[in-house]
């Protein structure tokens, strides 16, 4: 099993997994950040959990992040072997003649989605890590004794311009997930008589999930 | 109908090439695309001008000789079918057609667009033979019973011939429906049972070696198979792989 990694099967697989992981944790930030919109104080309560848990501080937290760099990684790391493939280019091709803009543009949706990260990073985890692990302030509360969590929210989506980069940022997401979904199925060998409802699924799922976090987004901006 | 060629022009695999621009009139719609470079070379001949060297055999899709990207597509713009069965009537008067070899680094080009597919060769060899008793009392491949869905699975597979259209309209050159489906047309067939685990360890290892790309699944192979190799080969070799790569 030692150089199933190096092989170019094993790294789609181990691109896959982390694809996977991915795209469970979507879910799971989709559905805390759907509660803002119903009750912010069911939202304060769970962000304070999520915030303050240690399962999830110290071990979900740093495989998630270790998941994003290596799927990262790893996406660069193919997309370097792959340019290396094919050292003279044609002078026609017509590449939507057989695949969709979208499989062909992984690394660049990938890109814009890893700049949003940086962009998403500094208006939220930056905030939390200087004010839990440097300034030791595990509380979570505002001077007036309420949690900060919802009102930080709110006001980050005030200016109409982080909104858009926000929701421009989940239009590229969902174009990643359009391909990635199917593809990693694919790549870990799932390729049944399932795959065409899985890949409805995974329509559907590229589609809803973006979609929903655009709706958080310009509900908080104009509430 | 009159037509303009664009078709890249390489001395041998040492010198660089560039697309040479070529006029050519009288072409009937139902000339082949082969037979329409034929006339271009006797018109080159005539003129004492070298002609395009391009690979062709059996002019039948059935050898998987010709190769040729034509209009950004390998075997051109139809589907199911190889460039010795693309007819001119896919083109109208006055078209630009630019015609190129297959272009992979594990395919360097030999001269115009004639290209070297020997890594092809040396995957299927790296998968090695099927272990056949052969001491005089050799079961007859018939009386082996084989349910139909696996026979016919695997002869699909077995349609594979070879051509590299699969590395051609890959954006990452890779190989894998090409390896997928000879790792696929033994994996289902009990006579390649008793070697499946190196096979597909060493066909992949191989097809790494030749400096093809890895697959990101963007389907543009299945789409120009002129044989219609799906990508649920590719999704079974994976299969076959992992599973080897567990059992060491």
């Amino acid at each position: 099993m030692g150089g199933i990694f190096n092989s170019s099967v094993g790294r789609k697989f181990a691109m896959a997994l982390s694809a996977f992981f991915l795209m469970i944790f979507l879910v799971q930030h989709f559905a805390i950040n759907m509660l803002s919109v119903f009750s912010a104080d069911v939202f304060n309560d769970v962000s304070h959990f999520m915030g303050t848990n240690w399962v999830v501080q110290y071990i979900a937290q740093p495989i998630l992040i270790l998941g994003v760099l290596f799927h990262f990684a790893m996406g660069m790391v193919l997309e370097i072997r792959n340019r290396n493939a094919r050292s003279i280019g044609y002078v026609k091709y017509n590449g939507n003649a057989n695949s969709t803009w979208m499989s062909r543009n992984m690394i660049y949706t990938g890109a814009v989605i890893l700049l949003f990260l940086g962009l998403h990073f500094y208006d939220f985890w930056f905030p939390e890590i200087q004010m839990k692990f440097i300034d030791g302030d595990m509380s979570g509360l505002l001077p007036n004794g309420e949690y900060r969590y919802f009102e930080h929210l709110q006001h980050k989506f005030v200016d109409v311009w982080r909104v858009a980069l926000y929701c421009l940022a989940f239009v590229f997401l969902a174009l990643h997930l359009l391909h990635g979904f199917s593809s990693a199925f694919q790549s870990v060998g799932a390729n049944n008589k399932y795959t065409r409802g899985l890949r409805g699924f995974g329509k559907a799922y590229a589609i809803i999930i973006p979609l929903g976090f655009i709706f958080i987004a310009l509900y908080h901006h104009f509430n | 109908m009159k037509l303009t060629l664009k078709i890249w022009r390489q001395k041998n695999a040492d010198t660089k090439g560039k697309i040479v621009d070529y006029p050519i009139d009288g072409i009937d719609g139902d000339m082949s695309f082969l037979e329409m470079l034929d006339i271009l070379n006797e018109e080159l001949i005539n003129k004492n001008e070298e002609p395009v060297a391009f690979d062709h055999d059996c002019r039948e899709g059935i050898c998987g000789m010709c190769s040729l990207h034509i209009n950004g597509e390998p075997h051109g713009p139809d589907k199911g079918i190889t460039t010795c069965q693309l007819h001119m009537r896919m083109f109208k008067d006055g078209d630009t057609i630019f015609i190129e070899p297959f272009r992979a680094n594990a395919f360097p080009v030999i001269k115009d667009l004639v290209v070297d597919r020997s890594s092809f060769d040396r995957i299927q060899h790296a998968g090695g033979f099927i272990s056949v008793n052969t001491s005089g009392n050799t079961i007859d491949a018939n009386a082996i019973p084989i349910n139909k869905h696996d026979a016919d699975e695997a002869f699909e597979a077995a349609t594979c011939i070879g051509c590299g259209a699969c590395v051609a309209s890959c954006k990452n050159s890779s190989a894998m429906l090409f390896v997928a489906a000879k790792v696929s047309q033994f994996a289902l067939l009990p006579q390649g049972k008793v070697e499946a685990t190196d096979r597909v360890l060493n066909m992949v290892k191989q097809m790494d070696e030749e400096g093809f790309g890895n697959c990101t699944n963007t389907g543009a192979c299945e789409v120009e198979c002129p044989k219609g190799i799906s990508l649920e080969y590719i999704a079974r070799m994976n299969r076959e792989y992992l599973a080897a790569s567990l059992k060491g």
